[in-house]
């Protein structure tokens, strides 16, 4: 058991310290950032400092008896908050992780840290985590950020945090509407057969299957090609004009197959389903010779159990122990992650007023996230 | 073929023949470019052997400076890191002040309240009651919209980066106008920053400063600069030399010269950079945002990534408000002269204003304290017009939608795809070629050889397709802008209340986030080529209607009354007298169309063309800041070979018509 488990709730009170003492603090962390085999003892020897300092603090506040008394009744204890820096949170620009990150922020605020938001972008976060810039991101997603989260962990820039419940999917999804003008959704295969449907003037006569941002390594147009499918992938540049395709074709009820994920906001507007490729495997997209076609990879469906994970910067754990074991212990289903994200997409709060919300509504919920008892 | 010995007849070229022997040698150039494509494969692609990896180079250089360089006593990136601590000073102290408030001292935020009224009072204490009740509508538009909060953070670093980016244009100015040598490389370097598009600044910024709002402040700054310093060297410049001689005969040591007499008489035309630099940071609010600038930019993207149209254009139009605002103040403060006071006046009547903004300030917060509603407009009161907007966006998507799909197929096969099919099947080789000998006939030796050098980078560096997309786009918005653009000019010139209503929408619209016509023209002409043309001609139009109107109505009054009175009609004055007279000035117009077009395409990008502005929005999300600096840079060259070239002609054409 991690030695912050052993926080006592009374001392979650604590206040931030001085804002001089921050901005020292703060400074002294921008000097120590680059050299990293030192940064790990000197990260130490500064929040032996910080601790000190804040525990100079409370010997004002509360006399150096009732500390004494502390420490002996509960021995190795860190105090919350461990340091007054600001959590950096990240915020993207999607609902669900503009909801889940501002309930994590609430929480730590409930607990007396201090928390900023830093809007980033979904690549270039990893890179800023790692260096410590920034520190925590609630939605980790496989489909997507696979490849910058593991180069960052492998390095040791950061920490894996744990895998929500929820489990994500992203793949080829049309509107409900298109199963009766294409019978035999949602098989590829009855797809691939009504592919004119779908065609434009400049894809024509082959079906145009809206592709997902240009950056995100979906290897549609290979998938494309291994299943000898009779479309041609139009990539995005980036998530928002997806929307705006599928907005304009579902009001028209115009036939459209683009790529979506889950979960997604876009679920609580539209009404629609994920085609049904050949069935995921890792081999399929390293190994030519497997599945229906013998000579390609990518001649299967993406998986459809991806999973949600946290990701935090390395130094978390040292740095805001007990900060680090509630955003540990988050965990949302998909369910939960649906209905937090309606209440901005469908009641019209602001993220910000729907996590306090959610807080209020969930509280057995988040209760049991809480490193103390 | 036939058009050219008449204009050559109508403005007399001298030099016929050579003429004759440009063409002959255009033509040579085509035919041995399609010949060569055949026998010489590399003629008209250049193998990936071959390029420079320029781009890898400038990513190595980065990542060392980013991470492994040692200056001594400490790093390279301690630098950068220290640069952006000290930064996060005054931009922690503009927050708290105007919106996180300071809770360690219990002090909280400036009430809306009191800032309407401040800046009604600023308003009237530079230009009077017209522009106090305009900048104090503006600023109520942002609490009565909702848009309180993001309009604060961007305003928060408005107000800190304004300051130094101008402090910083104005050393740099100083500077230049001290040194001939450092004046040659200043200016140099500001027309290629000028001609980079705010995109391709983010990459590098990000790997050297990291991400938030500080090193977006840093990118704005960087963008913002270069007109203050061009202005300073403007204004240093045009001082009276009497007013000099004056300032030395009074015995002033050369700083005094400077500080006292140089730069208070250049004073408006410095305050026009400044002005200059706040529209450019507020034009970077957005883009800035993309690389963790809190404020209305994330606001924005946010609202566009959800679809709400509606929101996001209040959000849009909260920018344009506060650019207004910003810009009718310091215009105004530009041009107002200073005031003397009599001696012996009382304090509070000498500075009036001052006292009733104390008087407000400290009225205000008591108030507020008393009527939180006043700190902070309850969300229930604000208005929206959103639900109007969304519903506009959805009576044209599904009544003009067909129209426009036949608009949008039609023009798709007949005139984009032949179009890019041609720009991309032609070899680099002839493109540089006929670029040359344009260079030649129009500037000379020295022109032609720097625009071959300009295209052959984008050659060398392996860039050639996506510059090709990029320069099939910007040229057929570039066509539609001219076209519907001038002769919306030609009408404005003839018609004041005409003028006075285009003039007012292009103002809007140039201001107006260019993001916020990428999610409309996707819903109405679906993700390709016609929505990233369509958004880019919504961008640049502006200048070719504006610069067609200021060139028809610079024609010398003299030069028309001549030709009423040697009996011209109307269309003939117009054909023959205004339009030859004002071409060189509409050029000039095309011109500034082409580089706005250029900054819109790579935006353009996020819909998804494949262009050079693909390229950069690759390189920030992989942070790779070689690809993305050298695909900038292909940009700029593009626009740097086009403003040349056309500022070329213009000059020759005004010469031969007696104009300069």
């Amino acid at each position: 058991m991690p030695k912050s488990a052993f926080i006592r709730r009374d001392m979650l009170a604590v206040g931030p310290a001085s804002k001089s003492e921050r901005m020292r603090t703060t400074a002294k962390r921008h000097f120590e950032n680059t050299r990293k085999r030192e940064q790990r003892a000197k990260a130490d020897n500064q929040q032996q400092e910080v601790i000190m300092r804040s525990a100079r603090v409370r010997h004002w506040t509360l006399g150096i008896g009732v500390a004494a008394m502390l420490t002996l009744t509960v021995p190795a204890v860190a105090e919350v908050p461990e340091s007054s820096d600001p959590i950096k949170i990240i915020h993207n620009n999607w609902t669900s992780q503009l909801v889940v990150s501002d309930i994590a922020g609430q929480l730590l605020e409930k607990m007396g840290y201090t928390v900023e938001y830093v809007p980033s972008n979904t690549q270039l976060q990893f890179t800023a985590m790692g260096n410590g810039d920034l520190h925590v991101q609630l939605e980790v997603w496989e489909g997507t950020m696979l490849v910058p989260f593991e180069k960052e962990v492998e390095a040791g820039r950061m920490i894996d945090a744990g895998s929500h419940t929820a489990i994500t999917r992203e793949e080829w999804w049309y509107p409900i509407y298109m199963e009766e003008k294409c019978p035999g959704l949602p098989d590829w295969k009855a797809l691939d057969k009504c592919a004119e449907l779908f065609a434009t003037a400049e894809t024509a006569p082959k079906g145009r299957y809206v592709g997902g941002p240009v950056d995100w390594g979906k290897h549609h147009s290979e998938r494309i090609e291994a299943l000898g499918m009779n479309f041609v992938e139009v990539p995005v540049g980036q998530a928002a004009t997806l929307w705006a395709e599928l907005d304009s074709a579902y009001k028209r009820q115009e036939p459209i197959v683009l790529f979506n994920w889950t979960p997604n906001w876009v679920e609580a507007k539209y009404e629609g389903k994920f085609v049904d490729f050949p069935d995921f495997a890792p081999e399929c997209l390293t190994d030519p010779s497997w599945g229906t076609n013998p000579d390609l990879a990518y001649d299967c469906g993406a998986t459809k159990k991806g999973w949600l994970k946290k990701g935090v910067w390395a130094g978390m754990e040292d740095k805001w122990p007990a900060a680090f074991t509630l955003i540990k212990n988050m965990d949302f289903t998909n369910a939960q992650l649906a209905e937090a994200s309606s209440l901005v997409d469908v009641d019209g709060l602001t993220p910000e007023e729907a996590a306090a919300k959610w807080i209020a509504e969930n509280e057995p919920v988040w209760k049991a996230w809480m490193p103390t008892m | 073929m036939t058009a050219v010995p008449i204009v050559a007849r109508r403005v007399r070229i001298p030099r016929q023949s050579a003429g004759r022997n440009a063409l002959l040698l255009a033509l040579a150039i085509v035919g041995s470019g399609v010949l060569l494509r055949d026998l010489l494969p590399w003629t008209f692609r250049l193998p990936d052997a071959w390029v420079v990896p320029v781009a890898d180079w400038i990513t190595a250089l980065f990542n060392w400076l980013g991470y492994s360089a040692d200056l001594g006593l400490f790093t390279f990136r301690d630098l950068t890191r220290g640069i952006a601590w000290l930064l996060a000073w005054p931009l922690s102290w503009a927050d708290g002040i105007l919106y996180s408030g300071f809770p360690a001292i219990g002090l909280p935020q400036l009430p809306w309240i009191v800032l309407v009224l401040l800046i009604t009072i600023l308003g009237h204490a530079i230009a009077g009651w017209r522009l106090a009740l305009l900048a104090g509508g503006c600023v109520s538009y942002l609490t009565l919209f909702g848009v309180w909060r993001g309009s604060m953070q961007t305003l928060s670093i408005i107000v800190i980066t304004v300051p130094l980016a101008a402090a910083t244009g104005l050393a740099l100015g100083i500077l230049a106008t001290r040194n001939r040598r450092a004046e040659a490389v200043l200016t140099g370097m500001f027309d290629l920053m000028q001609s980079i598009p705010h995109f391709a600044y983010l990459v590098p910024v990000v790997v050297l400063f990291g991400f938030g709002d500080v090193p977006a402040m840093i990118a704005t700054g960087i963008f913002a600069m270069p007109p203050m310093a061009r202005c300073t060297i403007l204004g240093l410049r045009t001082v009276p030399s009497e007013v000099i001689e004056s300032g030395r005969m009074s015995g002033c040591t050369p700083r005094q010269l400077l500080w006292k007499v140089q730069l208070p008489a250049a004073r408006s035309t410095l305050m026009v950079g400044v002005n200059q630099v706040i529209m450019q940071t507020l034009a970077m609010a957005v883009i800035a945002s993309l690389i963790g600038a809190s404020g209305l930019g994330f606001d924005l993207l946010y609202s566009l990534q959800s679809l709400k149209l509606g929101q996001a254009l209040e959000q849009g139009v909260a920018i344009v408000v506060m650019a207004i605002v910003l810009d009718r103040l310091s215009q105004a403060y530009a041009r107002k002269q200073p005031v003397r006071h009599r001696h012996g006046e009382a304090i509070w009547h000498r500075h009036a204003h001052a006292a009733l903004a104390v008087a407000v300030l400290v009225v205000g917060y008591l108030l507020s304290a008393w009527a939180p509603a006043l700190r902070i407009l309850p969300s229930g009161w604000a208005i929206t017009t959103a639900p109007f907007w969304d519903a506009i966006v959805e009576w044209i998507s599904l009544n003009l939608y067909g129209y426009l799909g036949l608009i949008r197929d039609g023009l798709l096969v007949n005139v984009l795809i032949p179009v890019r099919n041609l720009f991309l099947g032609t070899p680099w080789t002839i493109f540089v070629g006929l670029v040359a000998l344009l260079g030649y006939r129009l500037g000379g030796w020295r022109l032609s050889l720097l625009v071959a050098a300009l295209i052959g980078f984008i050659v060398i560096t392996g860039f050639w397709t996506p510059a090709m997309i990029t320069v099939y786009l910007v040229s057929i918005a570039v066509v539609i802008c001219t076209g519907i653009g001038v002769p919306l000019g030609i009408w404005a010139a003839r018609k004041p209340k005409v003028a006075s209503v285009v003039l007012t929408i292009c103002d809007t619209m140039q201001t107006f986030p260019s993001f916020i016509y990428l999610i409309p023209v996707v819903m109405l002409f679906k993700v390709g080529d016609v929505a990233a043309i369509t958004a880019i001609i919504a961008y640049a139009m502006v200048p070719a209607i504006r610069y067609s109107y200021l060139g028809l109505r610079r024609v010398p009054t003299t030069i028309v009354e001549s030709a009423v009175a040697s009996g011209c009609t109307r269309r003939q004055i117009l054909w023959k007298v205004e339009l030859p007279l004002a071409l060189p000035e509409i050029m000039l117009g095309v011109n500034q169309t082409i580089m706005m077009g250029l900054f819109m395409v790579t935006i353009t990008a996020l819909i998804g063309t494949r262009d050079l502005g693909q390229e950069i929005n690759k390189a920030l999300t992989d942070a790779d800041t070689g690809r993305g600096l050298v695909a900038g840079l292909c940009i700029a060259f593009i626009g740097i070979t086009a403003d040349r070239l056309i500022g070329a002609w213009s000059l020759r054409r005004k010469r031969q018509l007696g104009l300069a």
